[in-house]
């Protein structure tokens, strides 16, 4: 008897997963071949999944001894053309930040899940937060261009992974997928998309002959085609400022055209990366922007909310960074009154605050005892705000 | 014409990082260049190597060599060649690292990288010195010696990178110095060779910042110095505590036959 394709069951099954292990599944779909992690609470799931599965897909999976060695171990796997990954929370997430530049000045494609608990410190290792959007942001010294996704469901946790990856190989650039306790936690029942129906993106390789190649020259898009160890096309790879061949350089004429096709390469394409969705926005007159597991408390304060007659609206962020300006724009045009919820002090909301043009008010809820922010609670801080 | 000829310059990368960054006299050349002669001798491919490296002076070699060459982070060397041999096990991973990189920052993958016996020949330039940051004390640095970070003398005890590379698994090790290149030559095949973690400690000279604590001058008088402080393992043997003291034993520490790490991953997993 034939053995029955799994691969090809288990995307027409229904399944009930939790959220960290629907990012595995992202994680193979996209076709991630490595994986390099440290356990850590509430992120291990992930690396627990990878030690079991990445061997039966032909990958490799490696506990290191912390963090620094895990985000290095991934980059030097991607070097070879493996597709590769770590997760972690905060204080392994804090370890990884010199690597996440590296990836960023070399562009080596990676993709790094934080799945956030309260801090600082080792905080509330159990318990969920959204203290990290900053730090995702801009933890790692200098000027950098970052990608953070955001997933709010089990499915999106498992979409988003593969996008993650899609805009990584696209882009060559580290993208963070900035989960939260509660999503990385929570079971939900999802159908995953057949196989074949999500697109697949891998990084450009040199269509030159080694001779004719100049690694870091730019072809036109910002972004140079990546060759694998082992293909024959010798390069260098640095950390340090470098010219087009890779060479470590000091001069201004090589060091700024660098540095600014870093962030070029990826804000080109910024229209292409408005990824949210909006509920009752059309005609709102306050609109909640939310993300992660906060973002559903919001959609459910927003139904009450129409139920009592106000007219309340959502935008449900999936892309963090680069920030959605043109998205949140949007908003700020159509409806007066903004609040910004979040398991944190005050992140993204400061973000929307700045590109605010003062035709906004921008209202915030915030919550950083651990305990997850309740549709209720929104509601309450809608209907205190509602413009009559 | 006969300088162009010399087996060395197929190897050296000619489109742009001339003249190199050391200073005249340094024995981090003398390690490039054995190092080149061995992989010569080897047969590997050019295409097939991959030299990976830290953060310091030594940790510059790479980018003069036309090999798959990464300089990562101060370190953090082991850790990518991890992923690569993992990632690729075709490929023949070589990892270039400073005393300060290997065992003060990098300590902790050090040990581990030896543990696992992932199939990495590491070559440690131990000079005794930070030298890229300008002379501050290192893991290495001799007791009681004064150094820019230790001006009234280093009250700190100093690593044995050998003895801790067996202690933590190592599957080869070896000691040699800059002087001694035809001991070293033997080293770097032997670590090329070895199927599982290998690593040679290269007793080197920073002429401008280790020259201070040793009270000398010029690269000829280091190496002489080198050379006068070093002892054979075999001559070292029957000798006790004091006579060892302050000596450089050099020759092979450890050879031992054992299971790589891609080879018992891939036992319990396919
Ligand atoms: C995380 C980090 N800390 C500090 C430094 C600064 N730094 C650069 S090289 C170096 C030490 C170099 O000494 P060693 O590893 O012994 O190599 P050498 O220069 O002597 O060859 C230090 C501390 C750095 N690059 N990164
Ligand atoms: S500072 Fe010392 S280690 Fe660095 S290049 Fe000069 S001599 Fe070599």
């Amino acid at each position: 008897m034939k053995k029955p394709d799994t691969a090809k069951q288990m995307t027409i099954a229904r399944l009930l997963l939790q959220g960290n292990e629907a990012c595995v599944k992202g994680a193979l779909a996209a076709g991630c071949r490595f994986y390099a992690g440290y356990p850590i609470t509430p992120a291990s799931e992930i690396m627990e999944a990878m030690a079991r599965d990445l061997p039966r897909a032909g990958g490799s999976f490696i506990q290191m001894e912390d963090e620094i060695a895990s985000l290095g171990a991934v980059l030097g796997a991607s070097l070879t053309g493996a597709k590769s990954m770590t997760a972690t929370s905060g204080p392994g997430f804090s370890l990884m930040q010199e690597h996440i530049g590296y990836a960023c000045m070399a562009e080596i494609p990676c993709v790094i899940v934080d799945v956030m608990r309260g801090g600082p410190s080792t905080g509330l290792p159990t318990q969920g937060a959204q203290g990290d959007v900053m730090q995702a942001r801009w933890g790692t010294h200098g000027d950098h261009p970052i990608i953070v996704l955001a997933p709010s469901s089990v499915y999106d946790f498992y979409e988003l992974t593969i996008q993650a990856f899609n805009l990584s190989e696209r882009y060559r650039t580290p993208v963070i997928m900035l989960a939260d306790e509660a999503v990385a936690h929570v079971r939900e029942s999802i159908v995953l998309p057949e196989a074949g129906k999500v697109a697949i993106e891998d990084r450009a390789g040199p269509t030159v002959p080694p001779e004719w190649y100049i690694p870091y020259a730019d072809p036109g898009s910002g972004i140079p085609p990546m060759p694998r160890f082992g293909d024959g096309y010798r390069y260098n790879v640095t950390g340090l400022t470098h010219d087009v061949r890779g060479y470590p350089t000091t001069r201004k004429d090589e060091v700024e055209p660098l540095i600014s096709r870093l962030f070029s390469k990826i804000s080109k394409d910024i229209d292409r990366l408005q990824w949210f969705d909006s509920y009752y926005t059309e005609d709102a007159l306050v609109t909640v922007i939310a993300y992660g597991s906060v973002a559903r408390a919001g959609l459910q304060a927003v139904k009450e909310a129409r139920i009592k007659g106000m007219k309340a609206g959502l935008v449900k962020l999936k892309v963090l960074w680069p920030f959605m300006r043109q998205t949140i724009d949007a908003v700020m045009g159509n409806s007066s009154r903004i609040l910004v919820p979040e398991m944190n002090m005050g992140q993204l909301s400061r973000e929307v605050k700045r590109v605010n043009r003062g035709n906004c008010e921008v209202m915030t809820l915030n919550k950083y005892d651990g305990t997850l922010i309740t549709p209720l609670e929104i509601l309450r801080k809608l209907e205190e705000i509602y413009p009559c | 014409m006969l300088e162009t000829a010399h087996p060395i310059h197929k190897y050296l990368r000619s489109s742009k990082k001339f003249p190199h960054i050391w200073c005249a006299g340094c024995g981090s050349g003398i390690f490039m260049n054995a190092l080149i002669r061995a992989i010569d001798r080897s047969g590997l491919a050019k295409d097939d190597i991959v030299l990976v490296s830290g953060i310091g002076c030594s940790s510059r070699l790479p980018i003069y060599v036309d090999f798959n060459t990464v300089h990562t982070t101060h370190g953090r060397a082991l850790t990518f060649a991890t992923g690569i041999k993992l990632a690729n096990p075709a490929l023949k991973v070589i990892t270039i690292m400073g005393d300060g990189d290997a065992v003060s920052i990098g300590g902790n993958h050090f040990i581990h990288a030896a543990r696992r016996n992932v199939e990495i020949a590491s070559f440690i330039i131990n000079n005794q010195i930070y030298g890229m940051t300008g002379g501050q004390c290192s893991p290495t640095t001799p007791h009681g010696v004064k150094t820019v970070s230790s001006p009234y003398g280093n009250a700190e005890n100093n690593f044995d990178i050998c003895a801790l590379a067996e202690a933590a698994g190592a599957s080869f090790v070896g000691r040699s110095t800059v002087y001694h290149t035809p001991l070293l030559d033997r080293l770097i095949d032997k670590a090329l060779d070895k199927k599982g973690f290998s690593m040679v400690e290269v007793i080197s000279q920073c002429v401008t910042h280790g020259s201070r604590w040793m009270g000398l001058n010029s690269p000829v008088d280091m190496m002489k110095w080198l050379k006068e402080h070093s002892l054979t393992v075999e001559k070292a043997k029957g000798l006790g505590e004091t006579e060892r003291k302050d000596k450089i034993i050099i020759g092979i520490m450890a050879d031992l036959d054992r299971p790589t790490y891609n080879e018992e991953y891939d036992r319990f997993t396919r």
